[in-house]
């Protein structure tokens, strides 16, 4: 009769092993000296500029994608990590709804195809480097101008204009003539560099050499928004999340930080999508599914919004996860056609025990139990 | 005159909530407004500070005429709202949440003092300074309001509510604090349903019914209306 455990209690000393494991290393981190955590973060990042190298990864036993080149997925997740960061501003920092997100990575990957490719209309053959930056004060551009009227409304309203403002741009890309549709642009220019032999250091094989570029983007994007979230803007971010009447109470231009949040966000998958235009050479109207908006977002609460490790690790295991799928069969049936079955099945699961998110912010797992609270009280 | 609110209207929609409202605060005064749920006194303070544009009718403070400012710069002119029940951060502490009301500020040894001060108009909040805001009880996330409101330094503190949802010891210690407040030089605007307290430390109040003024006077005179003391002391 000992040997008998109800179910649930057997189930809850499970999940709070796993809670506590992840505690406890979480403690480790935070009680470490300096130089430790510096060596760990040092050897991290060397492990993912190594991370594309056949000669590393064929160790790494089932990581490596086996229905598609390995670095080229390296590639995608990269640019998805991008994107979670950029939009964990606007999500988690900011607490805006943002469905509509692809919709500025398309704005980035459009200018640069429009401004570069000999199959524009304007024939401007620009070089890609200088059309970045075109690119990104585009993309934040059209933020402000989306942002402008409809930040200063309340609740849901962002959340419906962002998925109509995407959408927009995926049909404009379809349908008009001037951004070819299906056709596309072609021949968009890499990146500039070369090898000491003259090879072109971005070339149309290798994609290494993309990642390495994103990967090093992506450092440079951390440190500037972990820079600004430890600053004023970071604090009153955090205040209209948690409670926009009471930063306004406080003095806080809501309005313009929140402006100031959706236009930093849009920046960043404008420089995204200038990246992605850059490698793939060819840009046409398939590249922008609404589905793609839904991915990031879902990552970035996968991962634990309102965290920066958080999004990354979000928006790198989903990415990664909805590849891994290729070239997998079971009982004959392609896994793949089915990623977004498990995908969501994986969220549900997540939502249930854990919905903060992998990784989640310390203020934003209060702010839960807050909301919890209130909905008992409510009832 | 440092608050001069002339005719005030204010609509829901289309419910009109404040039907044109007249008051005054002079400087250093403990003002009440008093009144049944749904009478409008919340309204009031939104109105106040910025939170809900009114309808028609002015707004002054200090002379100058805020009726169409945005609300954060109300509070750089040293209006401070103190919100209702849960206008805390929940997620941060409360020393975070202390240093938000300093937000507009910049005079770090004028900051520190004032949070020196506050910390000791409330010793619980002291005790619990990294505590999530989310996580206190209700009568301490009453304090950190008010002391969060103090933080900026206002030329006129306004509370809604302060003794909402309060045990009846932590409400006289509330109020005790209030009047001490004032008396460091702060000129309070309150909102409040407990009557009986509010005009007892109030110079003077005004008695809101359905979204209009119904009555004036000073603390002590009301308190001794008949009509008052029957519709909001409970006492026939």
């Amino acid at each position: 009769m000992t040997t008998t455990i109800d179910p649930p209690e057997r189930r809850e000393t499970a999940v709070d092993k796993l809670r506590n494991g992840r505690a406890a290393v979480a403690d480790r981190w935070h009680h470490a000296p300096r130089w430790v955590r510096w060596v760990l973060l040092a050897a991290v990042i060397v492990f993912f500029y190594a991370l594309p190298n056949k000669e590393f990864y064929q160790y790494l036993g089932p990581i490596p994608t086996p229905g598609a080149n390995f670095t080229q997925v390296l590639f995608t997740v990269s640019i998805y990590v991008l994107l979670a960061v950029g939009l964990n501003i606007v999500v988690g920092f900011a607490g805006l709804l943002d469905l509509g997100y692809f919709g500025f990575f398309a704005v980035g990957a459009y200018t640069v195809a429009v401004l570069t490719s000999p199959s524009s209309n304007l024939k401007t053959l620009w070089p890609w480097l200088l059309v970045v930056p075109i690119a990104i004060a585009l993309t934040m551009v059209s933020g402000v101008m989306l942002g402008t009227p409809t930040l200063r409304l309340r609740g849901d309203y962002l959340a419906l204009v962002t998925l109509g403002f995407a959408e927009m741009i995926r049909i404009a890309a379809v349908s008009s003539t001037f951004l070819k549709g299906q056709r596309g642009f072609s021949e968009i220019p890499h990146p500039p560099g070369k090898y000491a032999d003259g090879r072109p250091f971005f070339g149309v094989l290798d994609a290494r050499p993309y990642y390495w570029l994103v990967l090093t983007l992506i450092i440079l994007v951390v440190i500037g928004v972990r820079n600004l979230t430890h600053s004023r803007v970071g604090r009153a971010w955090i205040s209209i999340r948690e409670d926009e009447d009471a930063a306004q109470l406080m003095g806080v231009p809501t309005f313009k930080f929140k402006l100031w949040a959706f236009a930093s966000g849009a920046a960043i998958a404008g420089l995204a999508g200038a990246l992605f235009a850059g490698k793939q050479n060819f840009v046409n109207s398939q590249n922008f599914e609404l589905l793609n908006s839904i991915i990031i977002l879902a990552a970035v609460i996968f991962g634990g919004s309102g965290n920066i490790v958080g999004a990354i690790v979000g928006g790198g295991l989903v990415a990664y996860m909805i590849e891994r799928f290729r070239g997998i069969e079971l009982f004959g049936i392609e896994l793949y056609e089915y990623r977004f079955l498990f995908f969501g099945l994986v969220l549900v699961i997540m939502m249930i025990f854990r919905p903060q998110g992998l990784i989640p912010n310390r203020r934003r797992a209060a702010e839960f139990k807050d909301r919890r609270k209130e909905v008992i009280v409510g009832e | 005159m440092l608050l001069e609110i002339e005719d005030v209207s204010l609509l829901y929609g289309r419910i009109q909530a404040l039907h044109g409202i007249s008051l005054t605060v002079d400087e250093g005064e403990i003002v009440a407004l008093i009144g049944a749920n749904g009478a409008g006194k919340s309204t009031t303070m939104r109105a106040i500070s910025g939170i809900r544009p009114v309808a028609t009718g002015s707004i002054k403070f200090a002379g100058e005429d805020i009726t169409k400012l945005r609300a954060d710069l109300r509070v750089r002119r040293g209006l401070c709202q103190a919100p209702e029940g849960r206008g805390i951060f929940p997620g941060m502490s409360v020393l975070e949440n202390l240093d938000m009301g300093a937000y507009t500020r910049r005079d770090k040894a004028g900051i520190a003092q004032d949070l020196a001060r506050v910390l000791d108009l409330f010793p619980r909040l002291a005790e619990r300074r990294k505590q999530a805001g989310g996580t206190l009880s209700g009568g301490e996330q009453q304090m950190l309001a008010v002391g969060r409101a103090l933080m900026s330094r206002p030329k006129l503190l306004l509370l809604d509510e302060p003794s909402m949802g309060l045990a009846p010891m932590l409400i006289q210690q509330i109020f005790t604090i209030i009047t001490e407040i004032n008396q460091q030089g702060t000129t309070v605007l309150l909102v409040e349903q407990n009557a009986q307290q509010a005009l007892a430390r109030a110079h003077r109040a005004y008695v809101l019914e359905t979204g209009r003024i119904v009555k004036s006077g000073t603390g002590a005179e009301l308190l001794h209306d008949p009509s008052v003391k029957e519709a909001y002391l409970g006492v026939a």
